[in-house]
């Protein structure tokens, strides 16, 4: 692999930018490898990456059914934080915000990450001192927090309307959060994992899997039968159909959750704004373009496209907040099928069939996960043994009962 | 948009209901293992396809009731009571036909 560099880019640009080499093969399958991903989303290439770095397992195929990166990794809005409440998710979080701050430079590869803040705002008393009791956990569990009083918030946004119907009681801001290129995410992690010899087979759907005594042997798929040692499953809204696919099931609904963008502008919002209370949130592209979004469509979903009930009520709420926005375009407006969990908690780990491991229940949150995720599932695949910050992420914890109940998942209610 | 065939008051928009998600087996004998509690309580098949599920007529009539929906196209196959057998729909399932997605 050739690295991206300031002299590269300027010999190259000298030359007309011919001649940039492909940042990753496509490959072909081959009969038999040590692990099979299936997924090149985020989740299955950072996967896939670490089990080679950290763990010299190079012999792996990430297996995407479409193109690396179509699915909810390219379909999210990009936030990236780690104020959540519970010490369990906290500590995952955390850890995965950590990697995103040194990402570019680990994967050579420039994913934009914008430490902007986050800021997440209440309606009410109430619901203010449910904030500060989120605010304090977040500090208490070592992460960056402030609780913003309205004048502080008006200083910062000036374009909020803090008098809306429901008015801006106050809110609380991590700083270090932001947003960060979620295609270069994909594009950085499939580079830098294919350099150390990892394949990615796109057009490949696994049809089924090749299970003899409880055991996974390999899988099917539409370009015929791979062998392998040791298979992952990251596919994020499509977890329950091969979990049905290897016979068993997973605590997991599947739902359409919507984005849009509105026509781009000059720079008027330099922070994330989130309301959980009416459904809401923003922020500003570097392309100027505002992007939206909101809670689930409330029903089960595999269609990629959003229903208008719940696009009209995200915007009637967005509308009340900034006026100012009103006028705006959209340009476009999409979904992804999440796979959204009883505790809003993401499942990691083992399975009932031996040697399969399964990386869902993402939720409405799993673009933020991707580093983390990707280096404790490879940790997870590798020792066959959970890793510590994901032990009790596991799907055994629906018959134990021990639940992470973790409202801040999604940031808004869903 | 939805337009949900309420069994009372007729289509309406799915605006006026609520969601109660996938119909459930049968609750388990009280001596039965946690695994069994674990999946009648939060295991879902959560089909790509025809999807059995619960609806309530909640800004009409009030009413609960089953419908048969393909979770792919969003097309509704059948509506039934609470309590009915589950109708026999036809299960050539079209979201094959557009290529699963």
């Amino acid at each position: 692999m050739r690295g991206y560099s300031f002299p590269a880019l300027v010999g190259r640009a000298l030359r007309g930018h011919r001649g940039w080499p492909r940042a990753w093969r496509s490959a072909e399958p081959e009969r038999t490898y040590d692990v099979i991903v299936i997924g090149a989303g985020g989740h299955g290439l950072a996967t896939a990456y670490y089990l080679a770095k950290n763990h010299g397992i190079t012999n792996v195929a990430v297996l995407e059914k479409g193109w690396l990166g179509g699915g909810n990794t390219g379909r999210n809005t990009q936030v990236t934080r780690s104020n959540y409440f519970w010490p369990q998710s906290a500590a995952f979080f955390e850890r995965s915000l950590k990697l995103y701050e040194s990402l570019s430079r680990e994967l050579n590869f420039n994913v934009m990450l914008s430490q902007r803040g986050i800021l997440t705002l209440a309606h009410s008393h109430h619901e203010m001192e449910a904030l500060r009791r989120w605010a304090n956990a977040i500090r208490i569990n070592g992460i960056d927090s402030e609780v913003m009083t309205p004048a502080e918030i008006a200083k910062l946004v000036p374009l909020l309307n803090l008098d809306a119907r429901f008015p801006v009681h106050g809110g609380f801001i991590q700083r270090r959060g932001g947003i960060s290129r979620h295609d270069a995410v994909a594009w950085g992690y499939a580079r830098a994992a294919n350099a150390l010899g990892v394949s990615i087979v796109q057009q490949c759907e696994v049809t089924g899997f090749d299970i003899a005594d409880g055991r996974v042997a390999g899988v099917t798929t539409s370009r015929g039968s791979i062998a392998a040692e040791k298979v992952c499953i990251c596919v994020a809204g499509h977890t329950s159909v091969l979990a049905a696919k290897a016979g068993f099931r997973v605590p997991i609904t599947s739902m359409a959750l919507q984005a849009m963008v509105s026509e781009p502008i000059k720079p008027c919002l330099d922070t994330v704004v989130l309301s959980p209370a009416i459904h809401a949130y923003v922020s500003q592209s570097d392309r100027g373009e505002l992007v939206l979004g909101g809670g689930a469509d409330g029903y089960n979903s595999y269609a990629q496209r959003g229903g208008i009930p719940l696009l009209e009520e995200n915007l009637a709420a967005l509308i009340e907040l900034f006026p100012a926005f009103s006028r705006l375009r959209l340009m476009r407006q999409w979904a992804g099928i999440v796979d959204i969990t009883p505790d809003t908690t993401p499942i990691m780990g083992a399975t009932p069939v031996k040697n399969l491991y399964v990386s869902g229940g993402w939720g409405t949150g799993g673009y933020k996960a991707i580093p983390a995720g990707g280096e404790t599932m490879a940790h997870t695949v590798a020792h066959d043994a959970p890793h510590p910050l994901i032990a009790d992420f596991g799907l055994e914890r629906f018959e134990t009962g021990a639940l992470i109940d973790e409202g801040a998942a999604s940031g808004v209610a869903h | 948009m939805l337009r949900i065939p309420c069994p009372c008051c007729g289509e309406r928009d799915e605006a006026e209901f609520r969601y109660g998600g996938e119909v459930p087996g049968s609750i388990p004998q009280t001596d039965v293992g946690d695994e069994a509690w674990a999946d009648y309580l939060f295991a879902r098949d959560n089909p790509k396809g025809l999807v059995h599920e619960r609806w309530c007529h909640s800004h009409g009539c009030g009413q609960w009731f089953h419908v048969v929906r393909d979770t792919v196209t969003h097309r509704i196959h059948a509506v039934y009571g609470v309590g009915e057998p589950r109708p026999v729909v036809d299960c050539s399932n079209e979201s094959q036909a557009d290529g699963g997605r």
